[in-house]
């Protein structure tokens, strides 16, 4: 199938079998999924430009429907994730003028690859651990009768209390996520990280956002990913937006793989429902190793995705 | 496998099944009449047509969504 505005031709049987398993990650994990699908453009020939804008404007159309799903499933704090869709866009737009600045210097792709390579690893082992340490400690625990399995627990939990007890003003409630107060700045600097970092390496930045939900705002693992999703809504239309006003846009190729994605993301966000936080958590782990793998790769073979 | 969940099973088989026929025909249709349009409007009205762009993509998730979870319920009461 030939798509005339970025001039590529692309089975769109492949479109739509890469909308589909980015979709289920995305409804499991609340990710955007740009870490495969950017490559996976790439590889059949799209430019790098089109790969990134054609990507948000695919991630827009999946997040609403897992979004949608998962708020049917009492997963969304929507107050929360309007607070954060404001830090998102300002720390995108920050990112992106910092890129702007390492080009200037002439020095953008190592600084990127390296700064990638040490924000993935770091997500993916303090998670391992976090995840492991919980479920070791779970399983210590009398199970109680009727537990369920969105209650959830974590062993950086004493530090996410003491972050939430930082009284600076203005602090909001958060009644859906069971959070009586915390400030209002905490959950936008929170937000700027991963728009910054959305901006910075690219994608929506979810692998960096759902963790920090958990880990420094104390939101239930549910709850992040189908906050981080209705977020991700908000933000990466934005981002569409912007990319499509400069040229990045192949919409037909995006309409194509979300087809997939669609179905994907129901299942992802079926799957949720049996599995504990931890256990969700510690599942996550790979994705960030797989962005590390890509730019350990890129960085060795000097090969482009 | 339990019944449930063999029936559960065999439903999305056959919702994937007429989604791909619905996907197909809406590839050969929609695609092929809006290509050329949309085409036109990015290099001539980028502003249009990112705002075109943006509303294909919410549209086509609400109406996606909705035919899937259709299909799913429909299905599901006819095979109780």
């Amino acid at each position: 199938m030939f798509f005339p505005i970025s001039n590529t031709h692309i089975n769109p049987i492949y479109l739509v079998v890469v909308g589909f398993i980015i979709g289920i990650l995305g409804g499991f994990f609340g990710v955007g999924g740009s870490f495969i699908a950017g490559p996976a453009l790439r590889l059949m020939g799209v430019d790098w430009n089109y790969a990134v804008g054609t990507d948000l404007a695919h991630i827009v159309g999946k997040s609403i429907v897992a979004a949608r799903q998962h708020r049917t499933l009492g997963n969304v704090d929507l107050k929360l994730g309007f607070f954060m869709a404001f830090g998102t866009i300002g720390g995108a737009e920050a990112g992106a003028q910092m890129i702007q600045a390492l080009k200037r210097a002439g020095n953008v792709n190592t600084v990127v690859s390296w700064v990638a390579i040490v924000v993935y690893l770091g997500i993916s082992v303090f998670m391992l651990w976090e995840s492991y340490k919980t479920l070791r400690s779970d399983k210590k625990r009398p199970r109680r009768k009727g537990a369920e399995l969105k209650e959830d627990r974590s062993s950086f939990g004493h530090v996410t209390k003491k972050i939430q007890r930082l009284k600076i003003w203005p602090m909001i409630d958060l009644p859906t996520s069971g959070i009586r107060q915390i400030s209002l700045w905490i959950i936008l600097l929170v937000s700027f990280v991963g728009g910054f970092f959305s901006g910075f390496l690219g994608g929506g930045a979810g692998y960096i956002r759902m963790p920090s939900m958990v880990y420094v705002l104390g939101i239930p693992t549910h709850l992040a990913v189908g906050t981080d999703l209705f977020e991700i809504v908000i933000s990466a239309s934005y981002g569409t937006l912007t990319h499509a006003i400069k040229g990045n846009v192949d919409i037909l190729i995006a309409l194509v793989m979300h087809t997939g994605a669609v179905v994907g993301a129901q299942i992802g966000v079926v799957a949720t429902q049996y599995f504990a936080g931890p256990k969700i958590r510690l599942a996550f782990v790979p994705l960030p190793l797989i962005g590390v793998a890509i730019v350990v790769y890129t960085l060795i073979t000097g090969h482009k995705f | 496998m339990n019944k449930a969940e063999t029936k559960s099973v065999r439903v999305f088989a056959i919702e994937l099944a007429i989604y791909a026929v619905l996907v197909t025909v809406y590839f050969f249709l929609v695609l092929h009449l809006l290509g050329e349009w949309l085409y036109r409007l990015e290099t001539q009205h980028r502003i249009t047509y990112a705002v075109v762009a943006l509303s294909l993509i919410i549209g086509q998730a609400v109406v996606l969504d909705a035919v899937t979870s259709f299909l799913f319920r429909f299905l599901r009461r006819r095979w109780k």
